[in-house]
């Protein structure tokens, strides 16, 4: 393993703060929409370079690190870009810019209300995204997992119907809960280390522990991050939120929030507690069982929702906890199909919600037995949203497959081929509650008829994330490298990839 | 005149406060520029004072150069100077809301008194906080609380009765204290609080010791509102004048919490109040109590100045919880929430104060989403200061969750690291109950029940500057607060922590 050398730079807080910068401006210009919509565009692409720029540097093994004094007394604000942070702040980041078009299309399809206010909160919420993700101990991530909450819950009640306003309510239940977890366990952290840094390998390690406090300790977290994360029983919420506008639910029920969890779980197993510790004290199986319990259940809850949104929601669900999974096999293979799954899952289900939200738009349909035949109207959309349930089945050459295939890889160097049948189970399930849309879509008669396609705003985006899947599913190092990231950071974690 | 600092505050409001009924009989609006002056100057001098206590360490003020005991002392330490510095600033800020509120609460004839009695308040409150003599405090507590009884009865119809309830509870325990004063007297022979500290230390402790602390944890803790000694303040704070409950929220209860701060955890001692008798930990569990009560009340009220009077009963339990762990990072969320509460239920009170003023009531069920159109700034206020109830980061509210979680953990006290996270969500709910109130259009209001409101419609516009003006500044304060916590914890909050923590 060659050694890591830091660097100061401000590039991270700069990708943190592009976008709430926008906030003004996009206030401000609330009676100009295309002005409006260009700060919006603008803050995504000048976030998306920052955090590209961070990818050389890295492989350089230098990592861009950022010391702004103490938060908290003995806890500094500090911003640490290493490979986990950026992979996941590249997905975020890029996956925003298409959402962003999308959300145009979407919101002026639909003459929504307060648009403003909508596209002020989404920047805010991928501020406070990018923030997580670049976290370089606790206080911070709690800080900007705290914001995230908050800056999401306009966006949930954005319809303000009375639907929409329980939504909000029993998402901030569910969310604030998980903050104070979250300080809990955090606190705690620090009284028994005197420190909070996410570090390789374990905060944790060398601090003697009892059994029970690590279990707790560990509960505590999980119970943090494991809402955002939607491990059950803590899910419920999700397909709740999916009251709010389509592109919300694609990129922040689908990739930031939801991810921002999973991320949180990655960061408290791997970085707060370390591999050693999971396996110790037996932590692990908390882990997995949660996981795959979720991994099952949610994909039968899904087989039954006839509401498209709802069901995707489900699916999701079941999907985060593949990453998980990853995380609680405790296996460098395993950590890799995990983590190529938190971005993998993002195109593919990003292009899910996409497609459901242009079904709305342009049909107003909402539920799944009312789709017959729209696949001859709108072919492209029909045929993306086909490209994505093949990839969440996990059938090449779609990205999915990749992600599973190290899932499935990391189960059996852990020596635990129990869960190779949870994954093919649940890639049958997958199946049976994806393929019955794309059926009814392209072989049913229409029961009306339909006239093209959505916007172009929005059916671009969509095809596009399609085309990523199948792109990445073939060149998963192209571009991004998100295989090599997600392999130096298995290797970072692990000292090496089996 | 600058090494007379520390006894500056107290005096300049006492002064004022009398002179201001001779000067501004003729001319009302010069009781208002008076009493501002006086605010800025005593916020300055406390802060000159706090920064002399930080660079010098303590400084012991003799009045008329008649040495202690003798003497009356006056003592500026990091704690004193930082509390002054916290309820002047407050009262500063309040003062320039009270010029508008006032004058359309209160009626011409008793805007004079108003003032007058305002800087007697203050004149108490600073005294208590600055003199290191037991029976000085007595008298400015006397002070604080006979002028805040007048201050109270100013309010609406139904205040002179809160006042009346008020006065026999604060004079019942101002008579505590005062007997419990009578009792240390009887032990130590000795009034000066340092000289009681010296001689405790060598006396072991006896019954009327015992009593004494007893009496006065009783007194204060009615001042301080600790549950269950705070039948007055629900009352109190609703029927009040908008300026008055503004001012008395923030510095009130934190008063009677720094005395209960300063006189056991200082000069009775940490062993005193832990081993001898069981001070603290009773402090802790009634707060405790205090808290889940509180917030429980608070989310049933539906006149926003009674929900955010149940909420301080807890808010103060935050502080007792705090002081009664008699743990560092306990004492450091305590006094660190002193100044926090203080910023947040200022910035509340004022935000009801502004939808009194324009709405002609400050009802939740009544309120509905064209607040969001008329009045946005207070509405984001109040957003911003509900947040910060529920702590929220960036703002201070986190922050004193925090330290007060790091107490709590480092006692290993679970179920009181639970109480105050649960409380925080149950912050959550009876803010958003409001929050939704203010944003949202409301689909349980037919409209039948919404022509039924025959309230004067005051204008569909936002408050007028020097109102919003100062709920503004605290509302930003939250957030620029919160990003100072570390600094104002490590400079100054980690010199005031007691010996023996």
């Amino acid at each position: 393993m060659s050694s890591w050398s830091t660097y100061q730079s401000w590039i991270p807080l700069l990708a943190i703060l592009v976008s709430l910068a926008a906030v003004p401006l996009i206030i401000l210009s609330s009676r100009r929409p295309n002005l409006r919509e260009f700060w919006t565009i603008g803050a995504g692409v000048g976030k998306f370079a920052l955090v590209f720029s961070l990818l050389p540097p890295l492989f350089q093994h230098r990592l861009a690190v950022l010391n702004l004094g103490e938060i908290v007394t003995g806890v500094p604000f500090a911003l640490k870009a290493d490979a986990v942070g950026v992979f996941f702040a590249l997905i975020a980041s890029f996956l925003w810019i298409l959402t962003s078009f999308y959300s145009i299309g979407y919101v002026r399809g639909l003459s929504e209300h307060k648009q403003t206010r909508y596209f002020a909160y989404f920047a805010v919420c991928l501020s406070s995204t990018i923030g997580i993700a670049f976290s370089a101990n606790l206080a911070t991530f709690i800080i900007f997992y705290e914001i995230l909450t908050i800056a999401t819950y306009p966006l949930v009640i954005h319809k303000e119907t009375e639907e929409a306003i329980r939504a909000g309510r029993k998402y901030l239940a569910y969310t604030l809960t998980a903050g104070v977890f979250l300080i809990a366990a955090a606190t705690w952290t620090y009284l028994l280390t005197g420190s909070l840094d996410f570090i390789p390998g374990g905060l944790l390690q060398n601090t003697p522990l009892a059994s029970q406090t690590a279990v707790t300790l560990f509960v505590l977290f999980m119970f943090g991050v494991g809402v955002k994360a939607a491990i059950m029983p803590l899910h419920s919420w999700l397909p709740t939120a999916m009251a709010a506008p389509t592109p919300v639910s694609a990129l922040l029920h689908a990739v930031a929030v939801v991810k921002s969890g999973v991320f949180g779980v990655i960061r408290v197993s791997e970085f707060t507690f370390g591999p050693q510790l999971l396996k110790d004290y037996h932590l692990d199986s908390i882990l997995l069982v949660g996981a795959s319990a979720t991994i099952i259940l949610a994909s039968f809850l899904a087989l039954k929702e006839d509401n498209l949104k709802r069901r995707l929601a489900y699916s999701t669900v079941a999907h985060l906890s593949y990453i998980v999974l990853g995380v609680g096999l405790v296996s460098s293979a395993a950590l890799l199909g995990g983590m190529l799954h938190l971005a993998f899952h993002a195109t593919m289900k990003i292009t899910l919600f996409f497609c459901a939200g242009a079904i709305y738009v342009h049909l107003h349909k909402e539920k799944v037995s009312e789709l017959d035949g729209i696949g001859q109207a709108m072919p492209w959309t029909m045929g993306a949203f086909a490209v994505g349930s093949l990839g969440l089945v996990g059938l090449p050459p779609v990205n999915g497959w990749l992600s599973k295939w190290c899932l499935g890889w990391g189960s059996v160097t852990a020596e635990r081929p129990l869960f190779l049948i949870v994954l093919i189970l649940s890639g049958l399930l997958n199946a049976a509650y994806f393929f019955p849309i794309v059926y009814r879509a392209f072989f049913r008669p229409a029961k009306e008829k339909y006239s093209g396609e959505a916007s172009p705003l929005m059916v671009v985006p969509l095809v596009i994330t399609a085309g990523l899947s199948i792109f990445f599913g073939i060149f998963p190092d192209v571009g991004f490298k998100l295989f090599q990231l997600a392999k130096e950071a298995a290797i970072l974690l692990f000292g090496g990839l089996r | 005149m600058l090494s007379n600092s520390p006894a500056l505050p107290p005096l300049i409001y006492l002064l004022t406060g009398i002179f201001i009924p001779l000067a501004a009989w003729k001319w009302k609006k010069l009781s208002f520029w008076l009493a501002l002056g006086a605010t800025s100057a005593a916020t300055f001098f406390s802060f000159f004072n706090l920064s002399q206590a930080l660079s010098q360490g303590s400084v012991s003020y003799r009045f008329g150069g008649w040495i202690p005991p003798i003497g009356i002392e006056y003592v500026l330490d990091p704690l004193s100077g930082f509390v002054t510095s916290v309820i002047n600033f407050i009262a500063f800020v309040v003062i320039i809301y009270a010029y508008r509120s006032v004058a359309q609460e209160i009626r011409e004839f008793r805007w004079t008194p108003f003032y007058a009695l305002v800087m007697l308040f203050l004149s108490g409150a600073n005294g208590i906080i600055m003199t290191g003599d037991f029976f000085n405090l007595y008298v400015f507590l006397e002070i604080g609380s006979l002028s805040l009884y007048g201050l109270i009865a100013l309010g609406d119809k139904k205040s002179p009765v809160a006042a009346f309830r008020y006065l026999i509870m604060g004079t019942v325990g101002g008579g505590f204290y005062l007997l419990g004063v009578g009792f240390t007297y009887l032990v130590t022979g000795s009034l000066n609080m340092g000289d009681v500290h010296h001689i405790l230390f060598n006396l072991s402790p006896s019954p009327p010791l015992i009593v004494a602390m007893t009496l006065m944890l009783i007194g204060l803790g009615i001042k301080m509102a600790v549950f269950p000694l705070h039948g007055w303040l629900p009352d109190a704070y609703t029927h009040a004048p908008s300026a008055v409950s503004a001012i008395m929220a923030p510095i009130g209860t934190k008063i009677g919490a720094y005395a209960i701060a300063r006189i056991f955890f200082f000069i009775f001692g940490v062993k005193l109040i832990t081993q001898v008798i069981p001070a603290a930990q009773v402090l802790s569990w009634l707060s405790a109590i205090g808290i889940v009560y509180g917030s429980i009340m608070a989310m049933a009220q539906n006149e926003i100045k009674r929900m955010l009077a149940y909420s301080s009963i807890a808010q103060v339990g935050y502080i007792g919880l705090g002081l009664g762990l008699v743990s560092p990072y306990g004492f450091i969320g305590a006094l660190l929430h002193i100044l926090n509460h203080g910023l947040m239920k200022a910035c509340l009170f004022l935000v009801a104060g502004n939808f009194r003023l324009k709405l002609g009531h400050s009802r939740i069920d009544r309120l509905d989403d064209s607040l969001r159109q008329s009045m946005p700034w207070s509405s984001a206020a109040f957003t911003v200061a509900a947040l910060a109830m529920i702590g929220v980061p960036p703002t201070v509210g986190f922050f004193s969750k925090w330290y007060l979680a790091l107490g709590t953990i480092e006692t290993k006290n679970w179920l009181f690291l639970a109480v105050i996270l649960i409380s925080s969500l149950l912050n959550a709910v009876y803010f958003f109950r409001v929050i939704e109130r203010m944003y949202f259009p409301s689909q349980k209001l037919t409209k039948a029940s919404k022509n039924s409101f025959n309230e004067p419609k005051m204008g569909k516009r936002e408050v007028s500057f020097s109102l919003l003006l100062p709920t503004l500044i605290l509302a930003l304060a939250l957030v620029v607060v919160g990003f100072l916590n570390t600094w104002i914890v490590k400079t100054i909050l980690m010199k005031a922590l007691p010996a023996g923590l």
